[in-house]
């Protein structure tokens, strides 16, 4: 059996997941402060979670296809085209995870006393010591539940993928893709293979997440939140 | 240390407009809730932009609208004391005091250390904020404001979340807090008497409108204005007009009364609750009743009738009006229990009552 939609699937999973956590946290911060069009602002960052996978599929080869601007600057400047190359496979995986990591993080920001954040402003510490300090050791909680739902979603990404990544074994085909071209050619018993392996993995993270988010919460008692 | 405000800023409902001058005193803005008072304290912090103005501590601007400055809170050395407390929960309360402390390593232990021990934190040191009492942690949130050496002090209902018991306590130890604090200390309330107490000089600000500021005699034996009168605890306030050089119209309770001096575009009088003194029961005339009240003025000795009782914990309230007049508002009067039975005993079956309003008393308002 040939691993390497498994190495693909965790190498795409991980790069996309480091995107995710930084670009999820850093727009819930920005929603949050936003004067008006917040509710605009959200709704675009989380419309990826409610639309169909090939829907956002379509609009990723719109975007950065060969006759879209920026698939026609990368072509001609770096001689690249993204589509149907792993980047596209991150980029997918980017867009659909990031949504979960976003309102998480929004989500456990605003559980935050906002007192907080501002006496530490009057008490003379720089935002980049109250980011670290003080906002994300009182929600790692949050934080955490963030990032391991954006990693599952990222891992078993398929509909995205398949139309802007395309299905190259050895390249783009992960193990979500791996079982579909399975199944098209009638091949069960690796499609079964692929599919224990991803379930044994989405039960590992989930119960991973929660023994995490647990053992974070019986901190509560001890000063966390 | 001086700090010199003047600011507005339009809020939902009305605009804010906050002008004085603070020294090295405990000075008090007196409002009820939502009257803009802690938008003030924000817009000092530098937690809430104004719409123009200026703001200046020791001759640094903060603020100032038409120069462009807006100085973020981290390089203003204000202290903010949150109702909330605001402490980091993360951290024990020596690690709060710790994060905040400026100076060489040496100096920030030497500041945990005098600031733990001049609020009796020592114990609790090692302690999350979670899991000490209300009163705890503001003192740990005192300890923390001083270990970052505030210019100034901004108290935000500092005892408003607090039981009455435990007010009581905090308060005596504010007052130590703010005798041996250097710099100095502004605080808002809704209580007058925590104004009072606490203070030694206030403004008071309604709908946004700050007054003049006064010391804090001045403000409670003159307030000056409605909202002021009001404020500062006055329970009878009626629409009144000047009739003559030295009497008035109240005309809400429907009396005429004697003042000891004329204003000019008069538009309420109040009289606070214990100040009407009794003279004589309802059933002898306005003559036998002056005799019996030596200092009253005939003009201020009035035929009332009581309409309601109520006993309060240490004394009576009892609601009166002009006697003749259905139509007239009650006037609250205040008594000791003791006084109050006896006068209720000699009363007449109608419950009427002759009582004194002192000129010397009657606040007059313009506006």
């Amino acid at each position: 059996m040939d691993i390497s939609p498994l190495l693909i699937s965790l190498k795409t999973a991980l790069a996309a997941t480091a995107i995710t956590f930084f670009a999820g946290i850093g727009l819930a911060l920005l929603v949050a402060r936003l004067r008006r069009g917040q509710g605009l602002a959200d709704a675009i960052i989380t419309l990826p979670l409610v639309l169909p996978p090939t829907v956002v599929g379509y609009f990723l080869l719109l975007t950065f296809g060969r006759r879209s601007a920026i698939g026609q600057f990368l072509l001609q400047t770096f001689d690249v085209s993204i589509v149907f190359s792993w980047p596209a496979a991150v980029i997918a995986a980017v867009v659909v995870s990031l949504p979960l990591m976003y309102r998480t993080a929004r989500g456990a920001f605003e559980q935050l006393n906002p007192d907080i954040i501002a006496a530490a402003r009057t008490l003379g510490v720089s935002d980049w010591r109250i980011f670290w300090h003080i906002l994300i050791p009182n929600t790692r909680a949050g934080i955490l539940a963030g990032l391991v739902l954006a990693f599952t979603r990222a891992l078993g990404e398929f509909g995205a993928t398949i139309m802007f990544a395309g299905n190259i074994p050895g390249v783009t085909q992960t193990m979500s893709t791996a079982i579909y071209a399975a199944v098209q050619a009638n091949d069960y018993d690796l499609a079964g293979q692929w599919a224990l392996i991803i379930v044994a993995f989405s039960f590992f993270f989930v119960g991973l997440m929660n023994w995490w988010t647990a053992r974070l919460n019986h901190g509560v008692r001890k000063g966390v939140l | 240390m001086q700090l010199k405000v003047d600011i507005t800023k339009e809020l939902r409902n009305f605009t804010l407009r906050a002008r004085f001058t603070m020294q090295d005193e405990v000075f008090a803005l007196l409002g009820a809730s939502g009257c803009g008072k802690s938008m003030t304290l924000k817009c000092i912090a530098g937690l809430a932009t104004p719409d123009s103005g200026r703001i200046e501590l020791d001759g640094q601007v903060l603020y100032d609208s038409e120069q462009g400055i807006d100085l973020p809170p981290q390089e203003r050395h204000i202290g903010y004391l949150f109702q909330s407390y605001a402490l980091f929960p993360n951290m024990t309360i020596r690690e709060n005091i710790r994060f905040v402390a400026v100076g060489t390593p040496a100096e920030k232990e030497a500041k945990i250390e005098s600031g733990l021990r001049r609020f009796h934190l020592e114990e609790l040191a090692d302690a999350y904020p979670s899991e000490l009492s209300g009163g705890q942690q503001q003192r740990a949130a005192l300890a923390r404001i001083l270990a970052a050496d505030a210019k100034l002090l901004l108290l935000d209902e500092p005892f408003s979340a607090l039981d009455n018991y435990l007010t009581w306590q905090l308060e005596l130890e504010m007052l130590d807090v703010l005798q041996a604090y250097h710099g100095a200390a502004l605080f808002v309330s809704h209580d007058r008497g925590e104004v009072y107490r606490l203070a030694d000089r206030a403004a008071v600000i309604s709908r946004g409108q700050m007054e003049t500021p006064r010391t804090r005699q001045e403000l409670f034996h003159s307030p000056g204005t409605f909202a002021a009168t009001v404020l500062t605890g006055c329970k009878n306030v009626s629409e009144a007009r000047q009739l003559d050089a030295s009497r008035i119209e109240a005309v809400d309770w429907q009396l005429t009364l004697q003042v000891e001096e004329s204003m000019p575009g008069l538009r309420y009088v109040g009289l606070r609750a214990h100040f009407l003194a009794f003279c004589a029961p309802g059933n002898v005339t306005q003559e036998e009743a002056l005799q019996m009240h030596p200092v009253a003025a005939a003009a201020n000795v009035q035929h009332m009738q009581v309409t309601r009782v109520i006993e309060d914990v240490f004394s009576y309230l009892v609601m009166v009006r002009r006697a003749d007049a259905p139509e007239a508002r009650a006037l609250r009067w205040e008594l000791p229990k003791d006084d109050w039975h006896r006068i209720a005993a000699a009363l007449p079956a109608d419950q009427t009552l002759w009582l004194y309003f002192p000129p010397g008393k009657l606040m007059l308002m313009k506006q």
